[in-house]
């Protein structure tokens, strides 16, 4: 009976786990189908279908821009992010030293806060200091919120990382950056390049930082808003696809080199 | 809590607080500092700019006198916040036991289809809702395609609002509440089971304590976020609802009344600190990511 009554608990979580799905990826679907309509306006069951906005999103030249931007802003913040997380998650997780639960909280602070009131609130601070708003005071404000994620990223692989490693091969006569580079780095890869992933992923599409931060600089998030509250046209539901379209290509070949790291430092852990 | 870990007598920095260095930083600068600017223009003559050099109270005054509604934004905000992360509770509960316990070699995937959508950003995700909902959108555009009068004119209601808002964070939920039930061991749900005890008792006196921490932290990081949300409201919402969040907003830019929106966004930052870090103040962060 105890039998009985499992599989069927299970069949109705799998069942609700669909649904949920399902409607989580419902809206996305129909942004894809608003793009590929034909018509200025939108209208369910779509009567012809068109590449006609897509082709109209591609070659404009307003949204070339726009995408510079937020790749650059993406790739600044992704290098940068990872160099600040991989200290960070040493300290997080590593080290054994005094301030480190305090140092754990402060960490999680920025995660724990509305971004849009950050967003506003840096903007205040940037005026205090007298810097006018750019895409280069959106890159800062999207470090103070990706960092401590990519943090917590980095440091769940320092936690599954063996400190004896590294004191073995310093016991061995290895110097610091000898060590960092043969023992520290390649086990913590995988950990460090899904940090950079989340990075990259998290500030392509951040909205409510750039929003505010970015000054007259647009990012692809922050066009989409403007033209969604004033001026529809089938060139937001186009990019948004194809803005989506980007980031799940991106996860998925990060996904896959993922699975390559982390392979290859179990067969090097299993060679050593 | 920066200060204490700098100001800690260290003639030479232990590794630890060296490698934290790069982040306190950016914390420091990016984070406290911009809240301290935010706290001293709440403090600063109203409309004006003039920060760091007038101290008044005549912007709390104005929140708090009996004629300004702008409290209604706040109970909103709050009940929103509220009503969310019950629904959350309810929703994310079965998935992250599911990811847990039942979904095998397939828990990385379903995770995988999770986390994406915090990859899109939220309007571009609320957006497709509208087209989802709107008049001759996919939902009443299909039901008078098979005959029905009709879709029901759910947007722009509060009740929207709330499902935006649910739909947004539910990762924020899922994720933490998942690693929470991995820290249930299996024997001890096993032992409870032997020695006879139902399955409710074994959730209830078992699975839940256990879970606790991660659910917790779920709970909070949902309501806080919410509390906060302003896109849900107006994207879906058509502003049907005025979260507290929207009058920061309008407070920084169209009314151009720095320190009434700093104001606003002190209180609310202290009703959300106040409760995270109390409940954070409980959590053992090393147990919970997996420190062994």
């Amino acid at each position: 009976m105890q039998t009985v009554g499992r599989t069927r608990t299970h069949f109705l979580i799998r069942a609700w786990t669909a649904f949920v799905v399902l409607a989580i990826y419902l809206p996305i679907a129909c942004g894809a189908l608003a793009g590929l309509s034909k018509g200025r306006y939108f209208s369910f069951p779509i009567r012809i279908f068109s590449t006609e906005w897509w082709g109209k999103t591609w070659d404009s030249f307003e949204i070339h821009v726009l995408v510079q931007n937020s790749v650059l802003i993406a790739l600044i913040v992704t290098v940068l992010s990872v160099l600040f997380a991989f200290f960070g998650a040493l300290a997080f997780a590593r080290y054994p030293w005094k301030g480190r639960r305090a140092f754990q909280r402060l960490l999680l602070l920025p995660i724990f806060f509305p971004q849009p009131v950050l967003g506003l609130a840096l903007l205040l601070w940037f005026n205090a200091l007298g810097i006018s708003p750019s895409w280069k005071t959106a890159v800062v404000a999207h470090l103070v919120w990706i960092v401590p994620v990519v943090t917590l990223v980095i440091a769940i692989q320092v936690f599954s990382f063996d400190p004896v490693l590294e004191e073995a091969a310093s016991d061995l006569g290895a110097s610091r950056l000898f060590t960092l580079r043969t023992v520290t780095l390649p086990i913590l890869w995988p950990g460090i390049w899904s940090g950079a992933l989340f990075a990259f992923l998290l500030s392509w599409g951040n909205f409510p930082l750039s929003l505010y931060t970015a000054g007259a600089d647009s990012t692809i998030p922050k066009w989409l808003y403007s033209k969604m509250v004033a001026g529809y046209t089938p060139m937001v539901p186009a990019l948004g696809t194809m803005s989506t379209l980007t980031a799940a290509a991106l996860l998925l070949g990060g996904g896959l080199v993922r699975v390559l790291l982390k392979r290859r430092s179990e067969l090097r852990a299993r060679e050593g | 809590m920066a200060e204490n870990s700098l100001s800690a007598p260290a003639p030479k920095l232990s590794p630890g607080l060296r490698a934290s260095l790069p982040v306190l930083v950016l914390l420091v600068a990016g984070f406290l500092a911009p809240l301290v600017t935010v706290a001293a223009y709440a403090f600063a003559t109203p409309k004006s700019f003039d920060v760091f050099r007038s101290f008044t109270l005549q912007n709390f005054a104005a929140i708090f006198d009996a004629n300004n509604t702008v409290w209604t934004s706040f109970v909103w905000a709050l009940a929103l916040a509220f009503a969310c992360v019950a629904i959350l509770l309810v929703v994310c509960y079965p998935i992250a036991f599911g990811l847990n316990k039942v979904f095998g070699k397939w828990s990385g995937l379903v995770s995988v289809l999770f986390v994406f959508p915090l990859f899109v950003s939220e309007n571009v995700r609320l957006y497709g809702w509208v087209l989802f909902f709107i008049k001759n959108g996919v939902l009443d555009g299909a039901l008078k395609w098979l005959g029905f009068p009709g879709g029901p004119d759910l947007l722009y209601t509060p009740g929207i609002t709330l499902f935006g808002m649910v739909y947004v964070y539910l990762p924020f939920m899922l994720f933490p509440m998942t690693l929470g039930i991995a820290m249930i061991p299996r024997d001890l749900v096993d032992a409870a089971r032997d020695l006879g005890a139902s399955r409710l008792m074994i959730w209830r006196e078992v699975e839940l304590p256990l879970a606790m921490p991660g659910i917790l932290i779920g709970a909070l990081l949902t309501f806080v976020l919410a509390a906060g949300a302003v896109a849900e409201a107006k994207i879906l919402g058509g502003q049907s609802v005025i979260t507290i969040t929207q009058d920061i907003e309008v407070a920084f830019t169209y009314a151009q009344n720095w320190p009434m929106g700093s104001a606003l966004a002190l209180i609310l930052v202290l009703i959300v600190s106040g409760l995270a870090l109390t409940a954070m103040s409980r959590l053992d962060l090393d147990k919970i990511l997996g420190k062994r």
